[in-house]
């Protein structure tokens, strides 16, 4: 184990009150490949940005052939021979796909005003080598995603490094290009450098990597060959929770009548990227409907649509009304009220003030009847209503995020991952002020969730998304045994 | 080099520069004057546009290395009274070293706080220069023992010699390796870093080369006008002025903002028998274009040959 050209020991990172990363540690051998995996918030990726030097750690080591680089700037990381592919990147428009990988292989000089003459012909082999020579000529901005992807790999590769972090290798890609990035990656291993690659689920990575490691909330839970790591009892319950109780309405749905909302063959495109294609799905009044999905199928992406913060193709009906066209703040007025994974509190407001905000269109009876409502809903609140809103932990603030939404009436509650980066013992106080939620009002709520422990015991009917696209739907008693298993 | 070549820009360049060759023939000395003003304000628009559209760093106090320059050229030559290129080199000097003084702790800040410290540097040395009256000549200005000619012709050829050679070492110098590197990072400067790139190293350098060249055409313009004052070196009309500029011709294209700084200058001038109005309608224009092609006019005419 000693014999590892990326060696990391007892990494950790604080963000304030929150640990990111805690006593992570990991050894990759020349021609290996580790697959780091952990859901959104688990800090993978922070790991990533530590050894990458964009985050300082605040304690632990990083070696790279031995050579100690933790707390070194990134430039001087990667002369060190570390690369990264990043997941998005703003890659230079004006110039040609050539230049953008030459630029990759320049000294970091200030006085070498043109690049030596070997460059051009490295280059044009590394474009080669990623399958870009089509395109040598063609500026970024005209190239479809898979092609921009290859080039950010052309350019890590284009540096020699020792080490490769590869974050999300396949995201937005499709079957066969995923084949095509996967035989490049493997490549790596050929030429005997260290490669990780992150990434959110064992699945994606399973026929690429010798070994696994797994975090949750900062830590390792285990590690191993992608095989253990699946049938690893705490993944298992991180990705696929314990035993879930159930409480489906079924009659909720069986009623004649429209749908409150009605959501038809709904496509979005950021850019070359398709983060949603052809879903359809319907919220009944009263209901309480789950869309699961992993970081990254396009959950946020259908609320945004539905909210009118992204343009789409496709229909989207609200009481029978058609809501193409109408502006995001019309929506919300309408009984739409999203409250979003980012929270978008008013960090520098009070809590009571974050709420106040969320009820000005309300009388001054009405506010205090929903202010008595609330702080009964989550009793936390009134206890720190002069608090700024920052300084709240995030479980506190999660809440306050709920309240403010629930604060402006809606008709249907868009729940966007409210359990993201939170711990556990949060996460069973946010479950029961849902279930309240759900017993004691006729509310309306359409929840995004990965962590399916969460979104399970409270759903009617669940709907998976996956690549952007709705691959199963059905009552969360069946989710286990019929759409668990390819979610891990 | 052959693909700078192949850049229609520098080819607009050229066809600018041999009519301005050919004008001392056909036009009157008055119009000379104003193009001799407008050419020191097309360096100043060049080099800040190093800034702005390469390092993506905005510059709100461009006259604060131009009045270093255009200040310590006017004061030497009144004191120790060295010759005028001299005193050029070392308003340049002095800008340059002013400029490293001021971006070394302001570039370790983010997003606008940089362009707040450049504007606040502009506020100090104009009350710097009006508390030091006796040496600077406060708020009336400065008269300088020297100037470059009396004859406009001959003040005109050395203004347009000065802007093509100026801009055509920051044109180079932006096509270069060194001007691509300090693209990327202004553009993504985390992924700059991790390609093994110094950002800091790199802006600072910008930073150094802008700022050399600001004082260089400060001191110039001094020693055209044979003065130097708050009012047309330093004050921060100037600097929106050159800003707007910049932005008119074309953001990243170096030589669309000494177009621009020309354009403005000429416009200026024309409609001055407008009195008041002049600036409201230059400004207006300049509004309308900003909103309307934000790439500016030489962006604009580029980005369409891009797409043809």
């Amino acid at each position: 184990m000693s014999q590892g050209l990326l060696e990391v020991a007892g990494l950790h990172k604080r963000f304030g009150g929150l640990v990111a990363v805690k006593d992570i540690g990991f050894t990759i051998a020349p021609g290996e490949i580790l697959g780091l995996i952990g859901p959104n918030g688990s800090g993978k990726s922070t790991v990533m940005k530590l050894i990458m030097g964009i985050e300082r750690p605040n304690a632990g080591s990083v070696r790279v052939g031995g050579q100690e680089v933790a707390g070194w700037p990134t430039h001087r990381i990667a002369r060190a021979g570390i690369g990264i592919v990043f997941q998005h990147s703003r890659p230079l428009h004006r110039q040609t796909v050539l230049e953008n990988i030459k630029l990759a292989m320049l000294p970091d000089s200030l006085l070498r005003l043109a690049a030596s003459s070997h460059i051009e012909a490295r280059a044009r082999e590394i474009a080669d080598l990623v399958g870009l020579s089509e395109v040598l000529y063609r500026h970024p901005p005209t190239l479809p995603f898979a092609d921009l992807r290859r080039m950010e790999l052309a350019k890590a590769i284009a540096r020699d490094p020792k080490v490769v972090l590869v974050d999300e290798p396949f995201a937005g890609l499709t079957a066969a290009e995923v084949r095509a990035f996967s035989d490049l990656i493997a490549g790596f291993r050929a030429q005997g450098r260290a490669v990780l690659l992150v990434d959110h689920n064992v699945k994606g990575v399973t026929a690429l990597v010798d070994r696994v490691l797994a975090m949750y909330l900062g830590e390792r839970v285990a590690e191993g060959s992608a095989a253990e790591v699946m049938a690893n009892e705490t993944v298992r319950r991180v990705y696929l929770g314990g035993k879930i109780e159930t409480h489906a309405r079924p009659e909720l749905d069986a009623r004649p009548g429209r749908p409150l909302l009605d959501v038809r063959g709904v496509s979005v495109l950021y850019g070359k990227a398709q983060a949603l294609q052809d879903v359809s799905l319907h919220v009944r009044e009263q209901e309480f409907v789950s869309v699961v999905g992993l970081n990254g199928a396009g959950k946020t992406t259908l609320f945004n649509a539905i909210c009118g913060l992204v343009p789409y193709f496709g229909n989207i009906a609200w009481d029978g009304q058609e809501l193409r066209g109408r502006k995001a703040a019309t929506i919300a007025r309408g009984g739409i009220v999203q409250c979003p994974e980012t929270r978008e509190l008013f960090g520098d407001m009070s809590v009571r003030e974050n709420l106040e905000l969320g009820g000005q269109h309300l009388t001054a009876a009405e506010r205090r009847s929903q202010f008595d409502w609330l702080y009964a809903l989550f009793p936390i609140l009134p206890a720190r209503a002069r608090q700024a809103a920052r300084t709240l932990s995030g479980g506190e603030q999660q809440m306050l995020a709920i309240a403010r939404a629930l604060m402006m009436k809606p008709r249907l509650l868009v729940l966007d991952e409210p359990t993201l980066g939170l711990a556990p013992v949060i996460l069973e106080q946010l479950s029961k002020a849902l279930s309240e939620l759900r017993r004691t009002t006729p509310i309306t709520v359409l929840l995004g969730e990965q962590n399916v422990t969460f979104a399970l015991p409270h759903a009617d009917r669940v709907y998976v998304l996956e690549h952007a696209q709705i691959v199963w739907e059905g009552d969360p008693a069946r989710f286990a045994e019929e759409a668990g298993a390819g979610y891990l | 080099m052959a693909r700078a070549l192949r850049s229609p820009a520098l080819w607009i360049a050229l066809v600018l520069l041999l009519l301005a060759v050919s004008l001392p023939w056909w036009v009157s000395a008055y119009i000379l004057g104003v193009l001799t003003v407008s050419y020191y304000f097309g360096v100043f628009a060049m080099a800040w546009d190093l800034l702005f559209g390469f390092a993506n760093e905005v510059n709100f106090g461009p006259t604060f290395l131009i009045g270093l320059g255009a200040y310590t050229a006017g004061i030497l030559d009144n004191t120790l009274g060295p010759p005028i290129f001299v005193c050029v080199a070392a308003g340049a000097l002095v800008a340059m070293i002013g400029g490293v003084l001021l971006a070394l702790p302001a570039l370790r800040l983010r997003g606008p706080y940089f362009g707040l410290v450049t504007l606040v540097a502009v506020l100090l040395l104009q009350n710097a220069i009006v508390i030091f009256a006796s040496v600077t000549g406060g708020e009336i200005g400065m008269n300088v023992n020297d100037i470059l000619s009396v004859n406009a012709v001959t003040n005109y050829w050395i203004a347009l010699v000065f802007i093509a050679v100026c801009g055509a070492l920051l044109f180079g110098l932006s096509r270069s390796a060194v001007g691509l590197i300090l693209q990327a990072s202004g553009q993504d400067a985390i992924e700059a870093a991790a390609l093994g790139f110094n950002v800091t190293k790199h802006k600072l350098a910008a930073f150094c080369v802008s700022a050399l060249f600001s004082g260089l055409a400060g001191a110039m313009l001094v020693f055209y006008e044979g003065t130097a004052s708050v009012g047309t070196v330093i004050d921060i009309a100037i600097a929106v002025q050159i800003i707007i500029a910049a932005v008119l011709g074309g953001r990243r294209t170096i030589l669309g903002p000494a177009i621009g700084a020309i354009i403005l200058v000429l416009a200026g001038e024309e409609l001055r028998q407008l009195g008041q109005l002049n600036t409201f309608v230059v400004s207006a224009v300049a509004l309308a274009v900003i909103l309307f092609f934000p790439d500016g006019l030489l962006g604009h005419l580029l980005r369409r040959g891009e797409r043809g």
